[in-house]
């Protein structure tokens, strides 16, 4: 199979919906001269610096009968456009009875890693968790993103779109075509036995070396990435928990109120998969302070191998949970 | 052109319906009838009746937290607003949303909205589907003096302007957000102001003069639909109640000699609408009871009705979360 970048498979969604369907249209303030050449200035917009304006404005246009992709840049930017996310987006097919729908995707960038410091690093996805009324995507591979890119163009509601900057580079292999990858449905992407990974974004990619290097010793770790935060696939998380009986979640964002801790409250909520842990559950995430810019720092601040892998360590050695 | 007698009097009822439908809103809260937040529109009917007579049912607003108004003037059922304050299952929003969050799509109204200043972006994006769909159709926003001091409003006034966007700016100046003074709040008084930084005609217009309205709206309209983009109407009434009430009215500390001015016949709009029908031969004194009287027996069954429907089942409480 071919193989493109992350970046270029989300524009090749983009792309292909926008051929799909006419009613998709695209605003954003960063020109898109691919999107303007092929479709034209009417449906594809560059905007003021306005974020609330152009983030309701997605949504007045997707209450109207139009598909609107907004593209915040990075999500640093969508915290100016908090009221129409949060008091209207989320809310509002809810609150008016499901009268209509709102067929409109937020896109940005997420994530740390790349030296832009506290502002440009944040991984803020369970603040619109948290939110009920939004669907919540974060891929790790190309080929998800441009799959679920496509299905949340598709789908009848709001979906942020979280696209984590360490990954827009790297490549991987994309089906041609039309191809969707469905919302609210995580993927295992290694199967093993002794240890769950659920690693979100680019943490998949750690996750997945790192297998590599404890299959060395004999640890057998199953990775898994649940692709979607809102719906959570919590069935497949919790199936692989009940057959490793262990739990590390990586991610990059702190972990207060995280979407590690919703992933560990979902799987030992449920009194089988709880039944089946052989050792308490970890968390690995980011230190809770800004992302500092010096990169010793913000290595410091941010999980790595050797945090992941003394999480593994932990969880292999803990004492049994005593049920 | 002048509306004829038909629309006239379809102008008058609504006036007439949205002072009482308030009224009466307001006693059946102090009754505990209805629950929750109220925000009465009393004293700004004009600009309402007056701004949608100008538009087509399929022209899109929204609206404030004071929408009621903006609901009966768009064409909304009263029996399903009222069965939304009295929180049940055959209200528009089947009891979810309450008075601050009625809409009703299909007669093109998107919503009333808690946040100042908050439709205002969903109402550009309406405007931009309008102009996408190049079917001649427009929105409006409405929204009050309070507004002004949003960022929401700013950047919808210069995106709507520069993409020529088919909205019409609606600002009811009642002179109050919520208790402040527009002065105390505001350097400029003059809200139309904002228009030309914009690159828009801003229009000053007597907001209790519902022909006024109507006529400055129609210009608006015609100019909005022919592609030259949008228009700031800057409307000047005054709220004649409390800015809100929940099991009390919050107290009004506007001065008692204002709110006399405000409130006299001459400046009052309904009563200025009903002495310009009856003084120009237009309906009669006795036409003029009997579409009171028909408004007064209409709310009794929108009573009756909001009172027969059942309250929601808690079983449905996650129904309409998320679409297909």
């Amino acid at each position: 199979m071919r193989e493109i970048t992350f970046a270029r498979a989300l524009e090749e969604a983009m792309t292909e919906e926008m051929r799909r369907d006419q009613r998709v249209i695209a605003l954003a303030t960063t020109r898109a001269p691919v999107l303007e050449n092929e479709f034209g200035t009417q449906r594809v917009r560059h905007t003021p610096i306005s974020e609330a304006a152009f983030t309701g404005i997605g949504l007045g246009a997707a209450g109207s009968g139009f598909r609107p992709v907004v593209n915040w840049g990075m999500v640093t930017f969508s915290f100016v456009a908090m009221d129409q996310i949060v008091n209207q987006a989320s809310k509002i097919r809810y609150m008016f009875g499901g009268q209509a729908d709102f067929p409109v995707t937020y896109r940005c960038t997420t994530g740390g890693g790349a030296q832009t410091a506290a502002q440009h690093s944040q991984s803020p996805y369970s603040m619109f968790m948290h939110l009920a009324g939004l669907k919540v995507i974060l891929p790790s591979t190309p080929a998800d993103a441009k799959g679920l890119l496509k299905s949340a163009i598709r789908d009848n509601n709001p979906v942020v779109f979280f696209e984590c900057s360490r990954l827009a580079a790297i490549t991987g292999p994309v089906p041609e075509g039309d191809v969707t990858v469905p919302i609210g449905v995580a993927d295992v992407k290694r199967v093993g036995s002794d240890v769950t990974v659920v690693a979100l974004a680019y943490y998949v990619r750690e996750a997945l070396a790192l297998a590599e290097v404890l299959a060395a010793e004999g640890i057998s770790l199953e990775v898994i990435d649940p692709r979607t935060l809102v719906p959570m696939d919590a069935e497949a998380i919790r199936a692989s928990v009940r057959r490793t009986g262990r739990l590390v979640v990586v991610d990059e964002a702190p972990a207060t109120c995280s979407a590690a801790s919703e992933i560990i409250a979902l799987v030992t909520e449920d009194p089988d998969t709880f039944r089946a842990l052989k050792s308490p559950v970890r968390r690995v995430c980011a230190a809770p302070v800004p992302v500092p810019f010096s990169p010793p720092l913000e290595q410091a601040a941010l999980p790595d191998q050797a945090r992941i892998t003394a999480a593994i360590r932990r969880v292999l050695e803990d004492a049994p949970v005593a049920v | 052109m002048a509306p004829g007698k038909t629309e006239l009097v379809d102008m008058f009822g609504k006036m007439v319906m949205i002072r009482e439908f308030d009224q009466l809103a307001v006693e059946l809260r102090k009754k505990r009838r209805i629950h929750g937040a109220l925000h009465p529109y009393v004293g700004e009917e004009a600009v309402a009746v007056g701004a949608c007579s100008a538009l087509r049912t399929t022209d899109r607003i929204t609206s404030t937290h004071r929408g009621h108004g903006h609901c009966i003037a768009k064409g909304a059922d009263i029996n399903r607003m009222m069965a939304e304050l009295f929180g049940r299952v055959d209200g528009y929003c089947k009891g979810k949303g309450g008075s601050m969050h009625i809409a009703d799509f299909a007669v093109g109204m998107l919503g009333a909205n808690g946040i100042v200043a908050g439709g205002m972006p969903i109402a550009c994006g309406a405007a931009l589907a309008a102009q996408l769909e190049d079917a001649g159709g427009v929105a409006a926003c409405f929204f009050g003096d309070g507004a002004t001091g949003e960022g929401e409003f700013h950047e919808t006034l210069n995106i709507a302007s520069l993409w020529k966007l088919p909205l019409i700016f609606i600002c009811e100046n009642n002179r109050y957000g919520a208790g402040n003074a527009v002065e105390s709040v505001r350097v400029v008084a003059d809200i139309s102001m904002h228009a030309p930084a914009y690159g828009m005609p801003g229009v000053t217009v007597d907001g209790n003069d519902v022909l006024a309205v109507r006529d400055a709206t129609r210009e608006a309209v015609e100019r909005a639909r022919r592609g030259a983009g949008p228009t700031l109407l800057h409307c000047q009434t005054f709220r004649w109640l409390f800015h809100a009430m929940r099991d009390e009215p919050q107290p009004d500390t506007r001065p008692a000699e204002l709110l006399a001015a405000w409130r006299s016949r001459d400046r009052d709009p309904v009563m200025r609408f009903e002495d310009y029908l009856t003084g120009h031969a237009i309906v009669t004194a006795a036409e003029v009871q009997a579409i009171r009287d028909r408004v007064n027996r209409d709310l009794a069954a929108a009573v009756d009705f909001a009172e027969a429907s059942p309250y929601p089942d808690p079983k449905d409480l996650l129904v309409d979360m998320f679409a297909e």
